[in-house]
Order: C-alpha cells, then structure tokens, then sequence
C-alpha cells in the first residue's frame, strides 16, 4: 500500500510538471509584438475617423502599404468592400470624408 | 564573383537601413528593406520562433520571407517560412492536451480527435510548396489593391501528419457528401465578418495526399504557420492549407459562403487572365498552383565579375514536377540548358543551375521552367482584377565588369 502511495505521488509529481508519456509540455501561449504602424496624420477631417474606426479591425499598415496614389476611386472601392463584404462599423455619413482623406494621403 | 557589398545593398535584396527614415511623417524602423515596387520599404521585425521577416502587416499579422532564404536551399527554415492571416482574432493560448479536432456533418461516425489520437494513426510525409494566391501581388501593372507582397509568400517543407482520407474513413463518409469543410481556430474581429472557412472537394479531400499536418521540417507547426494542425493540399494555394484547423465537416452541397463564392476565384480561362484592369466574365475557385522558376543566388542589379557566372535557383509547379529549367542572356532569344538537384518531390522546390560565361556589360537574365505536363511560363505578365497567380518569366539585371 505504501509502495502504491510512493507511486501514485511520483505519477502525480511527473504529471505536474508535464513529464508523462503523453503529449509533453509546449509553449502554449504566442505573444505579438507590439503594434508599431502608424497613419500619416494631417488636418482632414478624415484622418480622425480613420483611425477611430478602420483600426478595429485590422492595423493601419493594412491601409500604408496599399500601391500608392490610386485615387479617389480605388479608395472608395476599398471602403465599399469594407462595409459591404466584411461588415465594417462605419457609419455611412463618415464614408466619404474616410475615403477622401485615404486618397489624398496615399 | 560578384561584390557581396552590392548584392546585400542591391534593389532587390536585404537593404539594412538606418534608424531615422527620410520619409516625413514617418516612424523609423531599426531595420528595414526596399521591396522592388513603388511603396515597397518594408520593416523587418522578429516574432517569435521567426528569424527577422519582411512585415506586410501587423494585426493579424503577415510576414513575407526575405528572398535571399531561397538561395540557402530547397527546403525553407521553419524560422524563415511565411506568414499570412486573414482574420486578426488569431489563437493565443492553446493547450495541446485539451485541443481536438471535430469530424461531423455527412459521417457515418462523427469523431472528436486529439492530438495523441491523429498521431496514432498511420503518419505520412510529403515535401510541398505553399504559396500564397497572391504571392508577387505588387508587382502586377497596373497595381491592384490587397496584399502587396513581393515574391516572398512561398516556402517549401515537409510535412507530416496523417492523410486527410484516413480521418475522414474512420468517420464514414456517406454517400451523397460533395465537399468537406475546414474551419480552424483563428476568428473575425466583427460578428457581420465572414469567418475564414474554406471547402475541398470530397474526392480531392480523400485523394490520400490531402494532410492533416502536426510537423514541419521535423518539428512542431511554428505558432503562426497553424500550430498544432494544419491543413497541407499538396499543389494547391495556400488559402486552402486551413491552419489551426478544428473543425472538419462534410457536406452534401458546394460551400456557399464569401470565402468560397466571392474571394479567391479567377477567370475561368486557361490563363486565369483578363486584359489589363478588366474585369472577367466568368470565375472558377484558384485551385492549382501554375510553373514558376527564380534565380536565387543573384539579386536585380547585381555587380558582377565578367567571366563563368554561376547562376541558380528554383522551380515548382502545381504537381507535374519540373521539366526543365531554362536560362536566357539575350532577352530571350536563345536559351540553354540547367541541370537540375535533386527532386524531393514534384510538390518540392526543384533546384537547378549552370555557369555561363558573360563578358563586360550589362545582362538580362532570364529563367523560364517548363513542367512534366507542358505547362511553361508566359515571356508576358499575366492580370487579374485580384493579384493572383503570377508567373512570368522573371528576369535580374547583372552588370558585368
């Protein structure tokens, strides 16, 4: 009986720290780096808005690293497929200030 | 030789700028590259199990494996292999004890899996390249908007898991069942986003090659590639490859939802191609990966010494295996021969090189592969509204002296 207790508190033990034949201890968590992107900041009224509510979702490198100088157009679509095809919360009185603050930045 | 100096300074490779960016406004990054696109400075950062990558974004995040890493061989370091997510609620925390994989839907036997019981089953390897649908994005003319990645959203590993078909014969898949559903950990941010969940068709599913991978390269799954599952469709894109993967559901139907009907599709031609900032009638789901071929060992701009040049890289196609690999010095006109390494599959990375004598001057060499089905790269680049599936025949600049 007593062996059996000796036993049973080693099984315990190597349970505890993850020595057992069965799957062996892994890193189980994944930390991030902290989030560095950033906007150009200018006086539209856009720029506000922008960052209060497209940031929700993704980070602002998402919009940075977009080809450059596409216009007022392609900006507007982008905004468009936001809201339509991935359920952005932008208010729509605030779609075409965010757009025309992207076209004229990037 | 070429001046080592000028290939780590070069246009296409590791630009390692200084702190304090001449761009105004800007954050300075400690490190960064010069991708070959306009926008195309990039920061390198290290995440961790990842040596410092190309960051294309951050939240979720996507990093794109600097190109020099092809040169170092066919297989791609775990720490080196790419990142790519869709949706930024990623997993955190996963224990790998309590994780487990539902099987439901059209089965005789729905089952619920954990990781000590796939690695019970029968395991298997395959060595296969993933590469992401939009793999070269910024380099399509006219740019288009998405992801705007250079060449470097591909990798090449060995996976190791167990068959996709043996999981889904121990549950039974019942006659009528069409295509079989994956689903992994990763969320939307917003409840109206639709959640990243991709379809196989049934036989493709149960082809014997589909994998359900646990290892990569003789190692667990690094974090951001899927672990502790993933989804491994050999000579597929990678929008298929669904990592974290939990849920496995057969259905008697077509997966009817964004990812599926409205993402990812190409024209439904032999070129997946449309004219140039058109738009295509008709659309099918990417499937297959097309031939490409890269020299590796020398970037864009090169200086090099007028004399034998060995010139090297790789080549993979969709899962015919290489044919043969090409080289050009003369814009295309004659080409000669490589002799290719060593194949570790005909998912693999296939290297090839040779030596060609170029005198003083500058060269446009140019590397073209064919595969074992004829299939053979365009001298012209290929559009699509979305970006995807580039494969011209890729041509570096050297200056010989």
């Amino acid at each position: 009986m007593k062996r059996l207790l000796a036993l049973a508190t080693i099984v315990t033990l190597a349970v505890a720290l993850g020595m057992t034949a069965a799957t062996p201890a892994r890193p189980a968590t994944y930390t991030l780096p902290a989030e560095a992107a950033t906007l150009k900041q200018t006086r539209d009224q856009g720029y506000a808005k922008t960052e209060a509510l497209c940031t929700t979702c993704h980070s602002r490198d998402y919009i940075s690293t977009q080809p450059p100088r596409k216009g007022k157009e392609f900006w507007a679509a982008e905004v468009n497929k936001m809201v339509t095809l991935y359920g952005a919360p932008i208010p729509e009185p605030y779609r075409s200030v965010i757009v025309e603050y992207l076209a004229s930045a990037y | 030789m070429f001046d080592r100096r000028q290939f780590i300074m070069g246009a296409g490779g590791l630009a390692a700028a200084l702190a304090g960016s001449k761009l105004a406004g800007r954050r300075a990054w400690a490190q960064s590259v010069m991708l070959p696109f306009a926008n195309g400075e990039r920061p390198l950062v290290r995440y961790p199990q990842k040596r410092p990558l190309i960051k294309l974004t951050e939240r979720p995040p996507q990093l794109e494996t600097p190109f020099t890493v092809f040169d170092e061989g066919a297989i791609t370091p775990n720490d080196a292999f790419f990142v790519r997510y869709h949706l930024a609620d990623i997993p955190r925390e996963i224990d790998p004890n309590v994780f487990r994989l539902e099987i439901d839907g059209k089965v005789k036997k729905p089952l619920t899996l954990s990781l000590k019981d796939l690695k019970a089953m029968p395991a298997t390897e395959i060595v296969a390249v993933n590469q992401c649908s939009g793999n070269s994005r910024a380099f399509f003319e006219p740019r288009v908007g998405g992801g705007q990645l250079g060449n470097g959203a591909m990798g090449n590993a060995r996976w190791k898991g167990v068959s996709l078909k043996a999981v889904l014969d121990r549950a039974g898949v019942q006659a009528g069942a069409r295509q079989v559903v994956l689903q992994g950990l990763d969320q939307p941010v917003v409840a109206a986003t639709p959640d990243f969940v991709k379809a196989l068709d049934v036989d493709h599913a149960r082809d014997g090659e589909v994998m359900l991978a646990w290892a990569m390269n003789g190692a667990d799954l690094p974090w951001l590639n899927g672990y502790p599952l993933r989804v491994v469709v050999p000579g597929y894109y990678g929008t298929y490859w669904m990592k974290h993967v939990n849920q496995i559901t057969v259905i008697d139907a077509e997966l009817d939802n964004f990812w599926m009907k409205t993402a990812y599709r190409i024209p439904d031609n032999e070129c997946a191609c449309v004219p140039a900032g058109s738009k295509p009638d008709k659309t099918v789901p990417i499937a297959r990966l097309d031939v490409r071929s890269f020299i590796t060992n020398l970037p864009d701009g090169a200086a090099i010494k007028a004399g034998a040049t060995l010139v090297r890289g790789i080549a993979f196609d969709g899962g015919h295996g290489i044919k043969d690999v090409a080289l050009s010095s003369d814009g295309g006109k004659t080409w000669s021969a490589t002799q290719l390494g060593k194949e570790l599959g005909k998912y693999s990375f296939r290297t090839w090189q040779t030596t060609i004598k170029l005198p003083a001057g500058a060269h446009a060499l140019m590397v073209r592969a064919t595969s074992r089905s004829g299939e053979v790269q365009p001298m012209e680049p290929r559009w699509n509204p979305a970006g995807y599936m580039r494969n011209v025949v890729e041509t570096v600049h050297v200056e010989a002296a």
